[in-house]
């Protein structure tokens, strides 16, 4: 069930909010309390504009359990347009093949369909083939 | 430091064993183990398992299996570290008698994944990866290493089936290995028309899972008898090193800096540059892991790790001979219990016993396992034991 886990992760996966660091100004996401960049605490959350581009790419047919319904989606790696790298699913595609470089946008879609009477949907970001680019 | 002696090694088949339980598979490997080392008995048991808790609900297994062995009172426990978890519990072993705290330490590498149906092994192995922000995406470990491969292709400009060669080695290898899961070479074709599993990986880049329990006893050598019943192989480098668990979180997630540092440091603490080795047990869970752990090592320089697998120089009568007995693609890939596959096979080369796959004259030899993408890395620089 995890409920207070999914809870406690609301802010990350609804809204991307990580962090910065007041001390060399890195981006962080997901939040990790220690800066990696120059060692130094960083607790000030951040919230990222969800803009990015594909890292790198590829296709899931073999989902794990609770994923099945939604196979065969598309996994990424997405480069944030302040610094981090997430992984998440790109989604909205369309009959657009994904690339790496193509322009993304976090959305929010459900991750994970409950895997019994009493499971949970979770929710969270995916990313969609930016909209709007101008601007 | 004290040298570490292999004085026992012990191997089941690497398949799918629906009619051997976790204890019973654990305990075959063991009992051979034992009786290789001449009888001697350890003191101490490091279980290397990964996934033992979520697919059969059991938790101390060291316990479990020195009780079920009849080793009752020794000191027993798991050491988990994903698909380096019986090379984790090796180096712990090795900590353990160079020490001179335990005389004789039994490392068991066990996994039974048959029970469960490929779903939920491949949901369990997905706990390798950050479960919060990469396995709640939807991602699996072949996903990730999919990832990888399509970055590299794009980054480097490789050609298609530059990868091919890593499982057709593998499984030309494979055929002389008795436990080995697949006992056929591949042709370059059948690589070419194989289903595609996560672009641009297909199902031959991709290890195969199945049950398998692989044991080494280790001691030191003022321990043993003069005379002993086969050829010795000392433990001559032993390295852990760790990286960010979730490979987004990496600077450049193409850079396996963890399996880099623990080859430098197992082969400063052995005396040896890497290309000393007379051969590289490498840790093919997936054919991309094979092309970026020779960059890693330092055998090709970014990018080009690929190259090594295009003419023939990974086989055993080759420049740098990788999965000697096989690899994680045709031996197979039993999680956790892995790494004490790579050492025992690595010790049969180092006493000449590796039959068809023999790397001739092999004194030294290099076995790195990794957990996940090289979020631990786990070195060991073997050798044989001269008279």
């Amino acid at each position: 069930m995890d409920i207070p886990r999914h809870w406690r992760l609301k802010k990350q996966r609804y809204a991307l909010v990580g962090e910065v660091c007041e001390h060399c100004d890195a981006k962080l996401f997901p939040p990790r309390d220690i800066c990696p960049e120059c060692g130094e605490e960083a607790k000030t959350l951040f919230q990222f504009s969800g803009k990015g581009e594909v890292y790198s790419y590829t296709t899931v047919y073999d989902a794990p359990e609770g994923y099945a319904e939604q196979a065969p989606y598309t996994l990424a790696m997405v480069k944030l347009a302040e610094g981090p790298l997430v992984t998440a699913q790109l989604t909205d595609l369309g009959e657009q093949q994904p690339a790496i470089g193509m322009p993304v946008e976090m959305v929010t879609r459900l991750l994970r369909s409950a895997t019994d009477e009493r499971g949970m949907l979770i929710y969270g970001y995916k990313f969609r083939p930016a909209v709007a680019q101008a601007g | 430091m004290t040298n570490v002696i292999i004085a026992g090694i012990g191997q089941t088949p690497v398949n799918e064993q629906w009619d051997v339980s976790l204890r019973e598979l654990a305990f075959q490997a063991m009992e051979a183990a034992m009786q290789d080392a001449g009888g001697l008995r350890p003191n101490a048991l490091y279980v290397g398992n990964m996934l033992a808790a979520a697919l059969s609900r059991q938790a101390q297994l060291g316990v479990l299996l020195a009780d079920f062995a009849g080793l009752h009172g020794i000191e027993a426990a798991t050491i988990e570290a994903a698909g380096a978890s019986a090379a984790m519990a090796l180096r712990v072993g090795y900590l353990a008698v160079s020490s001179g705290q335990v005389d004789a330490a039994l490392v068991l590498g066990v996994e039974k994944l048959s029970d469960q149906v490929p779903a939920e092994v491949e949901h369990a192995m997905a706990m390798a990866s950050d479960a919060d922000y990469e396995a709640e995406q939807g991602l699996t470990l072949t996903a990730q290493a999919a990832l990888l491969a399509q970055r590299y292709f794009h980054e480097f400009d490789v050609p298609q089936y530059a990868l091919a060669g890593f499982p057709l080695t593998a499984h030309a290898n494979g055929a002389h290995n008795p436990n080995a899961m697949f006992r056929k070479a591949v042709k370059p074709e059948t690589y070419a028309k194989a289903g595609i599993v996560s672009a641009p990986l297909n199902m031959f880049d991709v290890a195969p899972h199945a049950d398998g329990a692989a044991a080494l006893l280790l001691t030191r050598a003022e321990l043993l008898p003069s005379k002993f019943a086969h050829p010795l192989v000392e433990i001559t480098g032993s390295s852990a090193v760790s990286d960010t668990l979730a490979l987004h979180d990496r600077p450049d997630p193409l850079a396996f800096n963890a399996a880099r540092l623990s080859v430098e440091r197992a082969c400063k603490q052995a005396g040896i540059q890497p290309g000393d080795a007379d051969f590289f047990e490498l840790f093919d869970a997936f054919s991309i892991y094979s092309a970026l752990s020779l960059e890693a090592a330092g055998f090709s320089e970014r990018g080009e790790g690929w190259k090594w697998a295009q003419n023939g120089a990974l086989a055993p009568d080759g420049e740098l001979p990788i999965a000697t007995l096989g690899g994680l693609k045709a031996r197979g890939f039993p999680g956790g219990a892995t790494g004490a596959y790579q050492v025992a096979e690595a010790a049969l080369q180092l006493r000449g016993q590796a039959g068809g796959a023999q790397v001739n004259g092999a004194k030294i030899g290099l076995v790195q396992s990794l957990g996940g993408p090289a979020a631990t890395a786990v070195t060991h620089v073997l050798r044989t034991v001269e008279d």
